[in-house]
């Protein structure tokens, strides 16, 4: 039974209006529908505003296939396009993926669409434009609009099973470690993990070296060791390409670091960055400014020592 | 209380008939208990309603009453005028006033409409220099007020500011500077004009009485130094709620200074720099031993969370709704919480979240489930129907149920209520526009059926999606205890509001937005209006005319519509009906009509 906005009439909508809505309706409808492949940028703006629930309907949808999707805002895009965006088409991808659904189908079936008698779905009459509704007052919108956006700073893109896992090699260590992207903010928490972490093979690396090989080594020394630019801190994204952590904001990083590995400096050349100073390790990005982390980290750690 | 204004008039004549068989008013009172026995009494009663009925029984227990209560709660502030409650009741201490009709949280009130503290400050000020206690709701309160009462009232102990707006922080300034004893400062989602936090710091170093400070919606940062040294030096300090600026290392902090606090609001519930492991901010909700609420945990994810897990087990009231959780880390937490009697969360933590809600949490009485992104035009998760009901099953202590989502069956609340017959409160929205039940694309009125049929202790029910005359007839024929109605795009002719007024005999506050409800169904509630709070209809079929005859019959009611530009002059676009005993509104604005 097909319900037509007609029928409802004293939602007030004017004939006018009516027209303008179904017709948007339409269009919306097919754009959501759409498999795109063009270059971010070629994005219509209002599907950017990509929310965790939209994930969470993509998860029930293709079964948790884990597409994930980007932060998106306005903003971001065009990050992404100066960045000469094509290592992140991927995510750009997925976020059209996610909204392939099989037409009138499921979306009929959850009522957010109605089929007319000519087979073109549309979309109830918007939420947006009806004053006061959905009854939220106005202080809890303002919460969410600025809570959102600071999730997803911090823990986009998520998988349908809630983490991201990926792992972590390094050179020499008899065996990889797999972490938890989604359990970490910024690079300098996932830095000071991925330290703790291999801080035994460090130990066992320059045991022969003549340091001394203590139990409990101090987590100051080992971060003299790892800031001894040995070892920088690689990662393979999306595409299959090695870059350095720390380049990207850490959004854009966890959406498309597939895994990581703790390389050898002397391995690391090519990687189009300066290696041999001490900050390699330190990529506290706390902003989404892209820039070389031995230009950003220290000043980032001043604001973040600052802060405190 | 403006009941009791009403029925005053009734009590002169019931008391004069009695005195005429005691041949005279002078002579000795019917009532046996004498004034020193009978004020204590009654000054041990503190329900308004109970209040009310002792004021009827007859002139002398009328006059204890009034003589021995301390507060006064005013649900609708037009309904009376200060000077009349100033001259009833000679010895308040503690005022409650409301203001604008609910609706104003949703911005269908324009601005400056009214509900002015001011007026009733200055009364106030005259009949109660000792006053102790305000709290006001959906008031307009401007730094001037905030001033004057701090000025004014030198005994002054307990501020709280809900929905209110008009005033800024520099109104908070005046308050925290001049208020010498005062305990609880309590601001919650007003609209005010934040200039900045130094209104934390005007509380002066003797200040040590504060036993509540809630600020959590506040933007501005505050000096941490000065908080800090007021929580240190207030021993009694039991509710504290910062706002977002305060991080964690901040928290922990006061929470080393605090233990003892029952209820608290965090700041921001993440960090980039980890300064501290988390292992120490878990110590520290471990020593906090009373904690019966938490609220904020903005920007949380698991890792952070789960240091709150030791002060889990006692928790009565945890208020998620600003932190976007998933199923998962809802499910974590809830694992901690087998005490929790309310929960308020967002519709990211889903179905499945629900679920362990329903698995975990068997005490609870209130749940909330706000929307995340109540405006996403395409395709959203959140919460459907089978969250709901997996929620009904686990908990069937379950009373109280906010809920929003994006369909809905017929069945799942039959079965929900079924499953919880003790609603008192049940708020449904639906918030697509006009849903039917998406499985069987009927009309949704099976479903309020249900609820009115099968729980007879219901006082608030806000209905949603396809509705038609039907439901308001159930609604009309079986919600005895009805107090609070909210509708919405529903119903589909006049029927719909005469079966609700010809039925819920308890009826007190009406709300009404877009439904096709005329002046004939209208005026069929003639005579149930002074029973009631107030009536809102805005967006309905309602003419002037009609409301013009509605005043006409009844001069105690204040008809009130106000004019939109874009209507046509003889429809009344939103009227507010209210009972009174002060007449017209004589601060009216000039798109406020009385008619």
């Amino acid at each position: 039974m097909s319900i037509s906005i007609a029928e409802h009439d004293y939602i007030r909508l004017s004939e006018a209006n009516m027209e303008k809505n179904k017709i948007d309706d339409k269009d919306l409808n097919f754009k959501a529908t759409e498999l795109r492949l063009g270059l971010p940028g070629s994005e219509s703006p209002e599907r950017e505003s990509v929310t965790v629930k939209k994930r969470g309907f993509a998860d029930t949808i293709n079964g948790g296939s884990g597409k994930w999707v980007f932060a998106g805002n306005g903003g971001l895009e065009v990050d992404l396009v100066q960045n000469g965006g094509n290592k992140n088409l991927g995510c750009v991808k997925a976020e059209s993926d996610v909204l392939v659904l099989p037409k009138g189908g499921l979306l009929e079936k959850k009522g957010l669409v109605s089929v007319k008698s000519d087979g073109q779905t549309s979309v109830p009459a918007t939420k947006q434009q009806v004053v006061g509704w959905p009854p939220i007052r106005s202080f809890r919108k303002n919460t969410m609009a600025v809570s959102q956006t600071k999730n997803e700073e911090n823990n986009d893109p998520k998988m349908g099973s809630g983490c991201l896992y990926v792992k972590v090699s390094m050179d020499g260590a008899p065996y990889l470690r797999k972490v938890d992207l989604k359990i970490y903010s910024c690079y300098l928490d996932l830095s000071s993990a991925l330290e703790k972490m291999f801080s035994c093979f460090t130990i066992g690396q320059y045991g022969s070296h003549g340091a001394p090989t203590r139990e409990g080594l101090s987590e100051s020394r080992l971060m003299d060791l790892l800031h001894g630019s040995e070892y920088v801190l690689t990662y393979e994204d999306k595409d299959g390409d090695w870059m350095l952590v720390g380049d990207v904001p850490w959004d854009m990083f966890i959406g498309s670091c597939k895994r990581m590995r703790i390389m050898k400096s002397s391995d690391a050349i090519g990687l189009g960055k300066i290696l041999n100073t001490p900050q390699n390790l330190d990529f506290s990005t706390t902003n989404q400014e892209v820039k070389s982390p031995l230009n950003l980290a220290p000043r980032a750690m001043e604001k973040c020592r600052n802060r405190n | 209380m403006d009941l009791d204004q009403k029925r005053t008039r009734t009590v002169d004549r019931v008391v004069d008939s009695v005195d005429r068989d005691v041949e005279s008013p002078e002579s000795t009172p019917m009532c046996p208990f004498p004034d020193e026995v009978l004020e204590p009494v009654l000054s041990l009663i503190n329900s308004h309603k109970d209040r009310s009925s002792v004021s009827l029984v007859c002139k002398d227990w009328y006059n204890a009453e009034r003589w021995s209560r301390r507060h006064v709660f005013i649900g609708n502030c037009y309904s009376v005028s200060p000077e009349i409650v100033a001259g009833r009741f000679p010895k308040i201490r503690s005022v409650t006033l409301k203001g604008k009709p609910r609706f104003s949280d949703f911005n269908l009130v324009p601005e400056d409409w009214g509900a002015d503290v001011y007026p009733w400050l200055i009364v106030l000020a005259k009949a109660y220099p000792f006053l102790e206690e305000l709290r006001l709701k959906r008031m307009a309160v401007s730094d001037g007020s905030l001033e004057f009462l701090a000025t004014n009232f030198p005994e002054f102990k307990a501020l709280s500011l809900l929905s209110c707006d008009g005033f800024s922080t520099d109104g908070l300034k005046a308050i925290a500077t001049y208020c010498r004893n005062l305990t609880e400062l309590d601001i919650q989602e007003n609209g005010i004009d934040d200039l900045g936090g130094d209104w934390l710091s005007c509380f002066p170093e003797s200040l040590t009485s504060l036993q509540v400070l809630n600020f959590a919606s506040l933007n501005s940062e505050v000096s941490f130094n000065a908080l800090e040294k007021l929580v240190t030096r207030c021993k009694s300090l039991r509710v504290l709620k910062v706002n977002r600026n305060i991080n964690l290392d901040q928290l922990q902090k006061l929470l080393l200074q605090a233990p003892q606090l029952t209820e608290l609001g965090t700041g921001t519930f993440t960090q980039d720099l980890v300064t501290r492991p988390v292992a120490d901010l878990e110590t520290s909700f471990g020593n906090c031993k009373n904690l019966q609420t938490i609220s904020g945990l903005w920007d949380t994810n698991s890792l952070y969370l789960s240091v709150i897990y030791p002060a889990c087990a006692s928790l009565t009231f945890l208020n998620l709704s600003c932190a976007t959780l998933r199923s998962f880390e809802l499910t974590m937490l809830l694992m901690h919480c087998k005490s929790l009697r309310r929960l308020w969360v967002l519709d990211t933590v889903g179905d499945r979240g629900l679920e362990a809600i329903g698995l975990w949490c068997p005490l609870l009485e209130e749940l909330r489930v706000f929307p995340a992104d109540p405006f996403e035009q395409e395709e959203v998760a959140g919460v459907t129907e089978s969250g709901l009901v997996s929620v009904s099953r686990g908990c069937p202590k379950l009373h109280y149920v906010l809920y929003f989502c994006h369909q809905m069956t017929n069945a799942a609340v039959a079965t929900v209520v079924q499953n919880c017959p003790g609603f008192t409160h049940f708020r449904l929205c639906i918030m697509n526009l006009g849903q039917p039940d998406y499985l069987t694309n009927e009309p949704m009125d099976e479903a309020f059926g249900a609820v009115v049929r099968s729980c007879p202790n219901l006082q608030r029910l806000a209905v949603s999606g396809l509705l038609t005359d039907l439901t308001f007839e159930y609604i009309g024929k079986y919600a005895k205890n009805l107090e609070i109605l909210s509708v919405a795009f529903a119903g589909s002719s006049d029927l719909g509001l005469k079966y609700v007024l010809g039925g819920c005999p308890r009826l007190r506050k009406l709300e009404i937005r877009d439904c096709p409800f005329g002046n004939a169904a209208l005026l069929s509630g003639l005579t149930k209006f002074e029973s009631m709070r107030s009536l809102w209809m805005s967006a309905c079929n309602l003419t002037m005319n009609g409301c013009r005859v509605l005043a006409k019959e009844m001069p105690r009611l204040n008809v009130e519509v106000m004019k939109d530009e874009d209507s046509e002059d003889s429809q009344a676009h939103k009227v507010y009906i209210y009972r009174t005993v002060a007449g017209p509104r004589r601060d009216a604005p000039p798109f406020v009509l009385t008619l």
